[in-house]
């Protein structure tokens, strides 16, 4: 299946600082088009019939999400765009603000109206900064040019923590405070911002909004599988030859992505997701791109036969203690027990047992940890673990 | 911080939370100074507790002195594998510190940071707000003398 272009259809071929040059490619007209013929339930309605799921990682659908908050009690509601892409290896969101903020905008402006949502964040990640003149850039114009209406936008900007790309922790430090991950449920559409109704989405999702407004559910159907419509846009970096963001229809083969599109050679394993997302050995090549196999938030990390794997899973792992939150025991005492393992495993100084431990501490911290961080560690230690187990028996003593 | 009882309410949109006001500290002073936290304290009626704990919970605030600018190199796996140690080595010559540290001018405060979502440029750093990518051992005089 082909690359395809509908998230990334404006990136290059609009002036991201001047909103004519998006208006003069349909910008606006979905937002025009779900005030004027649609009501918010209808909006509702078109999204959860497109199929279109959460592309920041969980895959949850997004027209439920939706549904769910507008049918909350309480107001007002509000609608978060999360613009924390901070999974090692991601830079499609990056990509996205950079080349067409205006979907962006646009996308937050309907979702504002499907929900009857007072008020629209967008939280940027601290290490983007240099992006906010963008963003605010386009939001002014929007304003200014009278798409918005009487829909507030606004920025705000973390300030270094990979745990606040996690929607309850995100909406804590967008409330001033720590980003620490918060107990569910109760989940972020009936308690959310400020413990009202709150819709979160990642940018690329909301991305894909205008133009399921525009064209209509069933063309959105066309494509992708029965589980995955649509398309999934990917970074892909390491040992490639065109380390870039690209953007395939779902359901892709994995090699057709990291060695006919990015160039990737001899490669070893293949890194999905990020940090907590799976390794998937050069045999897995063939798997595909879809909610229902293999997919994470769209980083694609490629490393080539010259790469040690343990290193590449200590490296990951000792990311994750560092960006622990701490809140919760199994996280916090696990990654720090496992990066210390790898640290021996790395020296070559790997005891008899630590095999079994880390076995041992990922079905706990899978179980028992808080929320996705602590969940998903055991991913990449279970994934090597099962495919290069020689690797790691060679280092132990 | 435990709200359980307490209605919560939205601030007014000219209001700032507590992270907004550091942020803009942070952006004035380089740092947070002890005063400042004591005056935000008081200011939103909270504990001084609090205001530290959140300006501790992130990297981009910093609650001791700084450089007039901040060195970030990526050390993420994509910058690792494309050599970031010897950009890190490059940094450490060009200014004889380690990270952690600050030049004894005051001008750079050196810092290693995790995925700065620069990874199609490996090896990455940022300048302050600046991303800085396709790094060589070569480029790293050239870019650190146009920050002054």
């Amino acid at each position: 299946m082909p690359e395809q272009r509908i998230v990334l259809q404006n990136c290059g071929n609009i002036d991201p600082e001047q909103i004519s040059t998006y208006v003069s490619r349909e910008g606006f007209k979905a937002l025009e088009k779900a005030r004027s013929s649609m009501s918010p339930q209808q909006v509702i309605d078109e999204v959860k019939a497109s199929g279109l799921r959460g592309r920041g990682g969980a895959g949850f659908p997004c027209g439920l999400k939706w549904d769910l908050a507008s049918k909350s009690e309480g107001s007002p509601k509000y609608v978060i765009c999360n613009a924390d892409e901070g999974e090692i290896g991601t830079f499609k969101d990056r990509h996205i603000i950079q080349n067409d903020p205006f979907s962006l905008v646009e996308a937050v402006a309907i979702a504002c109206y499907a929900l009857g949502a007072e008020k629209g964040y967008i939280y940027l990640r601290g290490e983007y900064r240099f992006l906010l003149g963008r963003l605010l850039n386009a939001i002014a114009q929007a304003k200014e040019g009278g798409y918005l209406g009487d829909c507030q936008i606004a920025v705000r900007q973390g300030a270094g923590a990979y745990v606040c790309g996690e929607e309850s922790a995100l909406m804590d430090s967008i409330e001033g405070k720590r980003g620490e991950v918060r107990f569910k449920p109760p989940f972020p559409p009936t308690s959310g911002l400020w413990e009202k109704p709150t819709v979160i989405n990642n940018v690329e999702t909301l991305m894909n909004i205008p133009s399921i407004i525009r064209n209509g559910a069933e063309w959105f159907n066309g494509y992708g599988t029965e589980k995955s419509k649509g398309t999934k846009v990917f970074s892909v970096c390491g040992d490639v030859e065109k380390p870039g963001v690209y953007e395939m229809v779902l359901g892709c083969p994995l090699r057709e992505l990291v060695e006919s599109v990015a160039g990737g050679k001899d490669i070893q394993v293949v890194q999905i997701g990020g940090a907590t997302g799976r390794l998937i050995p050069a045999s897995g090549l063939d798997t595909t791109l879809a909610f229902e196999n293999v997919l994470g938030a769209g980083a694609i990390i490629v490393y080539n036969t010259s790469r040690d794997i343990i290193d590449i899973v200590y490296r990951t792992v000792d990311f994750l203690a560092e960006e622990s939150c701490g809140k919760c025991t199994p996280c916090r005492e696990g990654t720090e027990v496992m990066r210390e393992i790898y640290e021996r495993l790395v020296e070559g100084e790997g005891r008899k047992n630590d095999i079994k431990v880390l076995e041992e501490l990922s079905s706990t911290m899978a179980l028992a940890s808080l929320c996705g961080l602590g969940q998903a560690v055991p991913v990449p230690v279970t994934d090597s673990l099962n495919n290069f187990r020689a690797a790691y028996e060679a280092r132990i003593k | 911080m435990d709200n359980a009882g307490k209605e919560m309410t939205a601030p007014n949109s000219s209001e700032k939370t507590l992270l907004m006001a550091l942020e803009e500290v942070q952006q004035e002073y380089g740092y947070i100074p002890g005063e400042r936290m004591q005056e935000l304290a008081q200011a939103m009626n909270i504990p001084v507790n609090d205001v530290f704990g959140v300006a501790s919970f992130y990297s981009f605030l910093s609650t001791g002195t700084k450089g007039k600018h901040t060195i970030r190199i990526c050390k993420s796996l994509p910058c690792y594998i494309k050599n970031s140690q010897m950009i890190i080595e490059a940094v450490e010559k060009e200014l004889g510190i380690k990270p952690g540290q600050t030049t004894e001018d005051g001008l750079y405060s050196f810092e290693l940071t995790n995925c700065i979502g620069a990874c199609d440029k490996a090896p990455a750093m940022m300048v302050d707000d600046d991303v800085h990518g396709d790094l060589t051992a070569e480029k790293i005089g050239k870019i650190l003398q146009s920050y002054k």
